[in-house]
């Protein structure tokens, strides 16, 4: 008896329905996509590069005139790095993670193969790298002070032993043997693997393509970059890092006063790296958050207009002996009807709406937790955005029946 | 007729103000938020120069051979040219205009010893570059060919740092010192919304536009270095004058083909270079070239973000749930004032006027909602310029075209909501509503 009532007032108000359960549905497909992508990107910025992000920063030194001797330079910020207090340790670097270029090449395994068997990001470091960046070595050793070469850049390099991550090595070598294994990188001579390290992330940042598929495959090459643009990596004691960056400026400002020098810690290097990313999250997760909250605003009100012109009908239900509970479950049984037709529709709009951004934009395949997990949300929705209506429904007096045809107009 | 179903309307609305509250804020809502997001996106996705964006053509030329590594296109052809490709093919004249194109690092020493030098992005252009991409000159002018040709030391400066350096006044004359050299300033350009910035994608695509450009010759000669990406097949390890032997690629060509017929001929001559390479056993392959216009270039290198589409799509859908709303509301409203329609039926007005009067209410808060979705924009588009900061600094170039498209669009759009609940207000039955009440 009563969901036949229910049926009739939502016949009754099929306009008013089709739209609740239209909105529903819309927004049900275009919140469960939207989340897919948040929840992906987040994950995504979010992953380590793993260094030791919160005590690292980077210094730039470029020179304005030719220095005498880029070497002896090099040695006397060094020297001036690991004498500035608070430092831990520090090493000279043609690129680091996140930086947002570097170099990149591709790693073969053998002389001279037509595809590569890997791309991989090339980070140069001396034998304090590993300790400066604070990456765990897993396997083999780390260089020795005596095989780190000088390269100013313009004369080509020989091949040097190398040290990889445990995903390249994995990649390469899937039966765990990568360690003294030759690989061919820039030379036509074999560099042997001598260590694999756990994790270090290469200094591209893309989420999708070409540079999104090679991330953790970064190999060290045991060289002394000489270039009139240096870049050095600084490992501060924990807590101490603003300070001991300003010092380790100041300190390379003391050596060479001409020189164009900035500094800036890993934790800004990151927030830069994703910012732009983050940006857009933020504005398709707040786009979805209005979305959600205008449905539930509009089936609030819609809600609360079908209470005020169905008063005298509650009227006369209370008046025939409905309680107040019947009147309040009438209400949210209908709403329930009206939501759940429109998730019904808006899973099949949300399957399809992901099945054409798979085909567009590389976009994930949609995980089916986001799709149920929003359609439940959607109908707790719709059972809240009724409630007030719904209770203001309970409470006509049942007296209301017999006062004539006033009702209208008070509304 | 209008001033009266005015009144009417701005009395119906002001009598239930809940409700007309509701309505407006959806609209606002779904316009302020649809419009921050399209607007972005426009701009992102948006064609950065629609007057000649199909005249302007990027050259590729395949000169690392079919067998090459490390390849980061689908069609196999790298981005860049050598520097003796893009060097004998600009040389050939076969386009109207042309410029080779890279970023150059310069430094700047101020002429006050106190200040510190700063590093500089330059992009190193012809005086081609000029007019080829439209840029707009506030003072002066571009270079001449013959400064083209020496690498005489001339600088063409942005409105911003003429602003900085020369407080806003002509500047044209005046010298600038980069890297120990002291540069002529020829030209100040004016506002400058080119976004994407089209010729150097590398770095903050939707960045400000570069504040120095100098002569092509002018940066070879000085040997500044590139910072725009450098791919060598074979070590990268070379001075300056090897490199520019070198099959190194990291030159960009572009060239300007106003007709049809031009662009035919310049494919042409392209392939024709490509196969004298291949004659004279530089190239061991057939030619394999191409040009891309603005658009296809961008779609090329896929600089526009996919959470673009996503959001672009999420904006529709919720101007879409938006209207949905408000038309649920204002069927709503004309459900409440079956009483009152019925009344004025019963009175003598035809359903011409009943459609009129609601139309017109439609449209008041059509109107209202679009003037505060505009306000919801603007606010909208500051928070995305605190949040993305210089990395999208030239987002806010958003013209008042741009606006008055979505504005119109959205007013129109609810009156296209409000058309079913006008035409079930037309169709109250006079008589039948006086027999119920």
């Amino acid at each position: 008896m009563k969901s036949r009532s229910a049926r009739f007032a939502i016949y009754r108000k099929k306009a008013g329905a089709v739209l609740i359960a239209v909105q529903i549905a819309v927004t049900l497909a275009i919140l469960s996509n939207a989340l897919g992508l948040i929840v992906d990107r987040l994950s995504w910025s979010a992953r380590l590069t793993g260094i030791d992000e919160a005590n690292i920063f980077f210094i730039y030194a470029t020179s304005v005139d030719k220095p005498p001797s880029a070497a002896a330079l090099q040695s006397s910020d060094l020297a001036a790095l690991h004498s500035t207090p608070g430092v831990a340790n520090a090493y000279a670097t043609n690129a680091f993670p996140l930086e947002g270029g570097g170099w990149s090449m591709t790693a073969d395994l053998q002389a001279d193969q037509k595809t590569p068997s890997a791309h991989i990001s090339y980070y140069f470091g001396d034998e304090q790298a590993l300790d400066t960046l604070g990456v765990k070595l897993v396997a083999g050793r780390n260089f020795t002070a005596s095989e780190i070469l000088d390269r100013d850049g313009r004369t080509a390099p020989p091949a040097t032993p190398i040290i990889v991550t445990r995903a390249l090595a994995q990649r390469l070598f899937p039966g765990g043997d990568a360690l003294g294994k030759p690989l061919y990188t820039e030379t036509q001579d074999p560099s042997p693997i001598i260590g694999i390290i756990d994790r270090l992330q290469g200094p591209f940042v893309a989420a999708t393509g070409f540079m999104s598929t090679f991330t953790e495959n970064s190999v060290l090459a045991p060289f002394r970059l000489l270039s009139d643009s240096q870049t050095y990596v600084v490992r501060t004691n924990p807590g101490k890092l603003s300070e001991v960056l300003k010092a380790a400026q100041k300190g390379l400002e003391g050596i060479n006063g001409t020189r164009i020098i900035s500094a800036r810690s890993m934790a800004e290097i990151r927030a830069r790296a994703y910012r732009s990313n983050r940006g857009l999250t933020l504005l398709l997760g707040a786009v979805a958050f209005i979305l959600v909250a205008v449905t539930a605003f509009g089936m609030a009100g819609l809600s609360s207009y079908w209470v005020t012109e169905r008063r005298r009908q509650i009227g006369i239900r209370r008046a025939l002996g409905a309680s107040r509970r019947a009147i309040l479950r009438l209400f949210q049984k209908e709403n329930f009807l009206i939501a759940l037709s429109g998730v019904l529709v808006g899973i099949l709009l949300a399957i399809a709406l992901n099945i054409w951004l798979i085909g567009r934009f590389e976009m994930a395949r949609l995980n089916p937790a986001y799709v149920i997990g929003s359609g439940i949300a959607m109908l707790l929705l719709g059972q809240i955005s009724v409630l007030l209506p719904a209770m203001r429904a309970a409470r006509v007096p049942p007296a209301l029946a017999i006062r004539g045809s006033q009702i209208r107009l008070t509304a | 007729m209008l001033g009266y179903y005015l009144d009417l309307a701005l009395r119906s609305l002001r009598r239930n103000p809940v409700l007309t509250g509701l309505m407006i804020t959806a609209i606002a809502f779904g316009i302020g938020t649809s419009m921050t997001s399209l607007s972005v996106s426009r701009a992102m996705s948006g064609d950065p120069i629609p007057e000649k964006s199909q005249q302007l053509f990027r050259v590729q030329i395949d000169s690392w051979g079919p067998e090459r590594r490390g390849e980061r296109n689908e069609d196999g052809l790298d981005e860049n040219l050598s520097y003796i490709d893009a060097m004998a093919l600009k040389n050939l004249h076969a386009a109207q205009r042309q410029t080779p194109i890279y970023s150059a690092y310069l430094i700047a020493r101020p002429q006050d010893p106190k200040l510190k030098p700063i590093g500089l992005i330059v992009p190193a252009v012809d005086s081609d570059f000029f007019p080829m991409f439209d840029a707009p000159f506030k003072f002066g002018g571009p270079w001449s060919r013959a400064d083209d040709q020496e690498g005489t030391p001339v600088v063409v400066i942005s409105r911003k740092l003429n602003d900085q350096f020369f407080a806003g006044t002509n500047s044209v004359g005046q010298a600038l010192r980069l890297d120990g050299v002291s540069y002529r300033v020829v030209g100040v350009l004016d506002r400058w919304p080119l976004v994407p910035r089209i010729y150097n994608l590398h770095i903050r695509p939707y960045g400000e536009i570069d504040e120095i450009f100098i002569p092509f010759t002018r940066a070879i000669k000085a040997q500044a270095p590139s910072t725009s990406g450098m791919s060598c097949n074979e070590t990268t390890d070379a001075s300056f004058e090897a490199r520019l032997r070198s099959e190194c690629l990291w030159i960009q060509l572009w060239v300007e083909l106003p007709a049809a017929a031009d662009v035919a001929k310049y494919r042409t001559v392209l392939n024709n270079y490509a196969a004298d390479q291949q004659r004279a056993g530089r190239f061991h392959w057939p030619p394999h070239t191409q040009i891309r216009d603005v658009m296809q270039w961008l779609e090329y290198r896929h600089i526009v973000p996919n959470e673009l589409g996503l959001l672009v799509l999420a904006s529709f859908g919720f101007l879409f749930v938006c209207l949905m709303n408000a038309m649920g509301l204002m069927l709503a409203r004309i459900i409440g004032r079956t009483q009152d329609l019925s009344v004025r039926r019963a009175l003598g007005a035809s359903r011409t006027a009943i459609m009129g009067q609601c139309l017109v209410e439609t449209t008041v808060i059509g109107v209202l909602g679009a003037i505060i979705g505009l306000l919801l924009t603007i606010l909208g588009l500051l928070a995305m310029r605190a949040a993305l900061a210089d990395d999208f600094a030239a987002l806010t170039y958003l013209n008042a075209k741009t606006i008055g498209i979505e504005v119109s669009l959205a007013i129109a759009a609810t009156i296209g909501a409000g058309l079913y609940p006008t035409w079930r207000a037309a169709h109250v039955e006079p008589a039948l509503q006086l027999k119920a009440e």
